[in-house]
C-alpha cells in the first residue's frame, strides 16, 4: 500500500499539506471491496480511490450501496471480500489508529434524546481515548459554534428538529481537526437554506485542507461542491474521476433559439442531429460527434433561411452522464 | 493546545497515533457512569428500591404483637432490633427486585445504543469495542453496588426510625455491638452486590445479541426468574449448584458469631465463572458483530 503511486489521479487539487515520502496520496483506497447480506450483494467488487484534498462525491440512487461502503470504511461491518484502506492503514484492523483522524456522519444523526446537545458532544468526545479531556469543553463549544447550534446547546436533543439533529451530528464529526470527513447524505431532511449552509461548511472545511467524502443521491449537490465523484449503481462502481471529466462524458446538447423552429428541426435532422426536441422559440438535440460539425450546422441553418437568434452547445450535466453510463434514470430504488 | 492540532497530515500511522493518556482512556468509564445514573429510568428504579424497605418496615411495625416467626427472613428479629431490617430488606429484594433492575441496566447496555444508533457513533469515535464493553460492564457493576446500597441504607434509616437499635443478637445466639453489626451490614451488602455480577455478564451477553433494548431487558429479567424457578425443583438437584442464583441467600451465613464462609465463597466463585464465561461470550460476539444500525 505504502508508496503506491496514484498516477491515474492526475486531476486532484493541490495537496493539503506536504505528503510525507512513502505515504500514498490517497485517503481512501479499496480493492474488490464486497459486502453480501445473505444472498443479497449490497456492494460488489468496489475499487475506489479518493485522492487527498479532494471533495469526493459518492453518488448513487437509494439502495445502491453507499452507506454499506461507508460502514465498511469505518470498520463497523466486515467486508465479505476485498480490502479497504483509510489514511493509508487497512480497515477494519486499524480502527483505533485511524478513526481519531476521521469525522463521520453515517446514515443520519443518532443522539441521546435525554441529554442536551452539548452533553451529547461531550459523550461522543469522551468515547475517543485520544481526545484530550482538558480541552474537551472548548472543543465542544467550538464545534457547536461552527454548525450554528450554540444557542440551542443546552436544550435536550429530543426536542431538536431534524435539521438541528443533523447539525449536531456534523458537530460531533468536527470535534477535532480531521484529515478526512465522511458525510453520508449530510443534507437529508434539510430545507434549502440548511442545504446551502451545509454546502458552505463543506467548502470551508475543504479549503482548510480536509478531504471530504460526501455521499448523496442528489446529482446537483455533487456538482455544486465536489471536485471528484464516483457513481454507484446496484452495488457496483459505474465510473469515477473528476467532476469535470465525468460531465464531459455526457454529450452536450445543441440549443438553437429561433422563431423558425419547424424549419430548423428539418435542417438539423438532415445534418445528423438526433433526439430533437422542440420547445417555444428553441430547438435542441444531440449533435454528431466533433467540434467540426458545428460551423457546418450553423451555416446550413442560415443558408436555409432560418433566423438564428442563438446557437450554443450546453455542457452536459452529471445527470446526463449517469443516464448515458447506466442507460437508466437516476431515481431507481435498488 | 490539544494534541490533535499537532497531528501531521498523512504521516505514517504509528507516528501519528496520539499517545493515549490515562485520562483520555478513562473518560469513557466516567461517561458511562454518568449516562447510567442520570437516566430517569435509573433514578426511578433506585427510588423504588429505596421505597421497598420502608414498606417492609411499616408492614412489620403494624403487625408487631401478632403472630411472629412467619414471613421473610429475619422478620422476627426486626421488631427487637431495627438493624435487622437491613438483612430482611436485602433478602426480600435479592430474588426479584434487585435482579430486575440489574437486568434492565445490563440488558439495555449495548442493545439500547444499537437501537438508537448511537452505538455506531461511539464506535467511530472510536471507543474501541473491548473498551466500550468493559466500560459498560464496570458501570453495571457500580449500579449493582448502588442498588444494593440504596436498599441497605433505606432499610437502616427505616429500621432506626421504627424500631429500637442496640446490641444485635446473631443467628447463632451471640450478641455483638452496634458498630460491629454495621460492619457486618456493609459486608453483607457488598456480598449481595457481587452476587449480581454473574447476572451482569449474562445481561451484557444478551445485550450484544439483539438490536432491541426492550427485548434484551425482557430476556434478561425472564432469565433470572426462570433460573430461580428451576432452582426450586428438587428433580433438578444435579444442576442447581451451577445456577447463578443458587447461593444468593448464603449471605445469612455471615450473620453468625463465627462467620461461615463456605457457601459465600462458593457463590462468589460461581459469579466469577459466570463473568468469565458470559463476559468472553459477550466480547466474542460484540467484537465480531456487524453494526448495521
Ligand atoms: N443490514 C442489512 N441487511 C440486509 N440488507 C441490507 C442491510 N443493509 C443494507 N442492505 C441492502 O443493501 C443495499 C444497499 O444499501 P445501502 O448501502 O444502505 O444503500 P444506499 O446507502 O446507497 O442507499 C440495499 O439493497 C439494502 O437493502
Ligand atoms: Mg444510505
Amino acid at each position: 500500500m505504502a508508496g503506491a503511486p496514484s498516477a491515474e489521479r492526475s486531476a486532484g487539487r493541490a495537496l493539503a499539506g506536504p505528503a510525507p515520502a512513502g505515504v500514498s496520496g490517497d485517503v481512501i483506497r479499496t480493492s474488490g471491496l464486497t459486502k453480501r447480506f445473505g444472498d443479497r450483494t449490497a456492494v460488489d467488487g468496489l475499487d475506489l480511490v479518493v485522492p487527498r484534498g479532494s471533495v469526493f462525491g459518492f453518488l448513487g440512487p437509494n439502495g445502491s450501496g453507499k452507506t454499506t461502503t461507508i460502514r465498511m470504511l469505518m470498520g463497523l461491518i466486515a467486508p465479505s471480500a476485498g480490502s479497504a484502506s483509510v489514511l493509508g492503514a487497512p480497515m477494519p484492523q486499524s480502527v483505533g489508529a485511524v478513526l481519531p483522524r476521521v469525522g463521520a456522519l453515517i446514515e443520519g444523526p443518532a443522539l441521546y434524546g435525554f441529554l442536551s446537545g452539548r452533553a451529547n458532544l461531550v459523550r461522543f468526545d469522551a468515547a475517543d481515548p485520544t481526545a484530550d479531556p482538558r480541552t474537551r469543553e472548548q472543543r465542544v463549544a467550538a464545534a457547536l459554534e461552527r454548525v450554528g447550534l450554540s444557542a440551542a446547546a443546552g436544550r435536550k436533543a429530543r426536542g431538536y428538529s431534524l435539521g438541528m439533529k443533523q447539525r449536531l451530528g456534523l458537530a460531533a464529526a468536527l470535534l477535532r481537526p480531521r484529515e478526512l470527513l465522511v458525510l453520508d447524505e449530510p443534507t437529508n431532511g434539510l430545507d434549502p437554506q440548511g442545504m446551502r449552509e451545509i454546502r458552505a461548511l463543506v467548502r470551508e472545511l475543504a479549503a482548510d485542507g480536509t478531504t471530504v467524502f460526501l455521499s448523496s443521491h442528489l446529482l446537483d449537490e455533487i456538482e455544486q461542491v465536489c471536485t471528484h465523484a464516483a457513481v454507484m449503481s446496484r452495488g457496483r462502481l459505474v465510473v469515477q474521476g473528476t467532476v469535470a471529466e465525468l460531465a464531459a462524458r455526457a454529450q452536450g446538447r445543441l440549443v438553437v433559439r429561433t422563431a423558425d423552429a419547424e424549419e430548423a428541426v428539418r435542417v438539423l435532422k438532415e445534418h445528423g442531429v438526433t433526439d430533437l426536441r422542440l420547445s417555444d422559440g428553441s430547438v435542441d438535440g444531440l449533435p454528431p460527434e466533433g467540434e467540426a460539425v458545428l460551423p457546418v450546422l450553423c451555416a446550413a441553418l442560415v443558408g436555409a433561411g432560418v433566423r438564428v437568434r442563438g446557437f450554443a452547445v450546453e455542457r452536459g450535466t452529471l445527470e446526463d452522464a449517469f443516464v448515458a453510463l447506466t442507460g437508466e434514470g437516476f431515481d431507481v430504488a435498488g | 493546545m490539544s494534541r490533535a492540532e499537532a497531528v501531521p497530515q498523512g504521516g505514517a500511522v504509528a507516528a501519528v497515533r496520539p499517545r493515549v493518556g490515562a485520562a483520555g482512556y478513562a473518560a469513557l468509564f466516567t461517561s458511562e457512569l454518568a449516562m447510567t445514573f442520570r437516566r430517569a429510568r435509573t433514578i426511578a428504579m433506585l427510588g423504588i428500591l429505596a421505597a421497598l424497605p420502608v414498606l417492609i418496615g411499616v408492614v412489620v411495625r403494624v403487625h408487631t404483637g401478632g403472630s411472629r416467626g412467619e414471613g421473610p427472613a429475619f422478620v422476627a428479629q426486626v421488631t427487637q432490633n431495627g438493624l435487622f431490617l437491613v438483612f430482611t430488606a436485602l433478602a426480600v429484594t435479592l430474588p426479584v427486585f434487585l435482579p430486575m433492575t440489574v437486568g434492565v441496566v445490563a440488558g439495555d447496555a449495548v442493545a439500547g445504543e444499537a437501537a438508537t444508533g448511537t452505538l455506531r457513533y461511539l464506535l467511530v469515535a472510536p471507543a474501541g469495542r473491548t473498551r466500550l464493553l468493559a466500560a459498560k460492564f464496570a458501570a453495571a457493576l457500580v449500579f449493582c453496588l448502588a442498588a444494593t446500597g440504596v436498599v441497605a441504607l433505606s432499610a437502616l434509616a427505616t429500621g432506626a426510625v421504627l424500631f429500637p437499635l442496640g446490641e444485635v443478637t446473631l443467628l447463632s445466639g451471640d450478641a455483638i455491638g452496634v458498630g460491629e453489626a454495621l460492619l457486618r451490614a456493609v459486608l453483607v451488602a457488598g456480598v449481595v452486590a457481587l452476587s449480581l455480577a454473574g447476572l451482569v455478564a449474562v445481561g451484557l451477553f444478551v445485550s450484544t445479541l439483539t438490536g432491541s433494548g426492550i427485548a434484551a431487558m425482557a430476556t434478561t429479567v425472564v432469565l433470572v426468574i426462570t433460573v430461580q424457578i428451576l432452582d426450586s425443583f428438587p428433580q433438578l438437584h444435579a444442576v442447581q449448584p451451577f445456577l447463578f442464583t443458587h447461593q444468593w441467600l448464603s449471605f445469612s451465613d455471615l450473620l453468625r458469631e463465627r462467620m461461615y464462609w463456605d457457601n459465600v465463597l462458593e457463590n462468589l466463585g460461581l459469579q466469577a465463572v459466570y463473568v468469565a464465561v458470559f463476559g468472553s461470550a459477550a466480547w466474542a460476539r460484540f467484537t465480531a458483530r456487524d453494526i448495521t444500525v
